[in-house]
């Protein structure tokens, strides 16, 4: 019951946020007090376009950890509507151009996978359990395995 | 039919929802409150105003920052963040949008406050179309809820000016 509606509401997100990953779990303390870790938050990616104090998700290339940051600074260009973006953990000294590739000065659009929209806390620790100990993921999938052999009658 | 897995399985399930939906309810009531900021920016002073060597301009400036925001705090709200961008047009770019200082308000007490600083944000363009240029300051604020739907706001007061040399 409880595998089965959880899988239909994160279909049901993924097509209302139009996102491919439309829920990511906060893994840093970089946005604290605001987010800490093992909140999640709901992304949404629309058209509109990136203004300053947006909380976006980004991926730096050759990084697999998507990083979830407040836009600072942003310069459209008239012509092409790009957009030159910089961001910042609110828990962070210093801008993010340290964490960007290497001669990287600017984020673009592409980056961008998502606007953070919502956000429910706590909630993200079963991710954050289940991927740094992988042996309560196996416990826990080993247990639900037996409640489904042992139910039948 | 009515073992304990089951049951334990129909408790938890039943649980979570009741959980999902009160959360949900604590988010929908943030859109009846009643919200009245106000705020006033001041620039003092000018303290310097330069071209950079790769070319950019760059200016640094002392904020005066009067704001009231206490009206936005609800009981389902953990925290404010509010900024201050300066915001303008250039021949090659529609918008630049420059935040030139920022501040975490946790507790609706510290949102009534007065302020006067040194830019925390660098001050740069993308070129040298900063002498003379007309910007406008902008209060932003983004409502940080203990649980569900961000929202942001913010108030923009124009008719800011920057020297027309550099000094």
């Amino acid at each position: 019951m409880i595998v089965t509606s959880s899988l239909i509401i994160w279909k049901a997100l993924i097509c209302v946020t139009g996102s491919e990953s439309p829920v990511v779990v906060v893994l840093s303390e970089s946005m604290e007090p605001g987010f800490q870790r093992g909140d999640i938050l709901f992304l949404h990616m629309s058209k509109d376009p990136i203004r300053a104090g947006e909380i976006v998700v980004f991926n730096i290339d050759g990084r697999d950890i998507p990083i979830v940051h407040r836009v600072i600074k942003v310069h459209e260009r008239k012509n092409t509507g790009e957009v030159d973006v910089l961001t910042k953990g609110d828990n962070n000294p210093g801008d993010d151009r340290l964490l960007y590739a290497k001669g990287q000065v600017w984020l673009h659009r592409h980056h961008i996978m998502g606007r953070s929209v919502g956000f429910l806390p706590y909630v993200g620790w079963v991710t954050i359990i289940m991927t740094e100990k992988p042996i309560i993921k196996y416990i826990l999938i080993g247990a639900l395995g037996l409640l489904v052999i042992s139910s039948r009658d | 039919m009515h073992s304990f897995g089951y049951r334990a399985n129909a408790l938890l399930t039943f649980a979570v929802t009741i959980l999902a939906f009160i959360c949900a309810i604590a988010s929908f009531s943030d859109n009846f409150s009643n919200q009245t900021p106000s705020a006033q920016i001041q620039i003092l002073n000018i303290n310097w105003f330069q071209k950079q060597p790769h070319g950019n301009d760059e200016v640094s400036l002392t904020l005066n920052i009067t704001a009231d925001l206490q009206s936005l705090f609800t009981w389902n709200t953990k925290q404010v963040f509010a900024f201050v961008a300066a915001e303008y047009e250039t021949s090659k770019n529609s918008l630049n949008q420059v935040s030139l200082w920022d501040a975490i308000i946790p507790e609706k007490e510290e949102a009534n406050f007065w302020i006067q600083i040194s830019n925390k944000y660098r001050f740069i363009d993308q070129g040298h179309n900063l002498r003379g240029k007309d910007f406008n300051l902008t209060l932003h604020w983004h409502v940080m809820p203990k649980t569900g739907k961000m929202f942001a706001d913010k108030i923009v007061m124009s008719g800011y000016r920057l020297p027309n040399a550099y000094r």
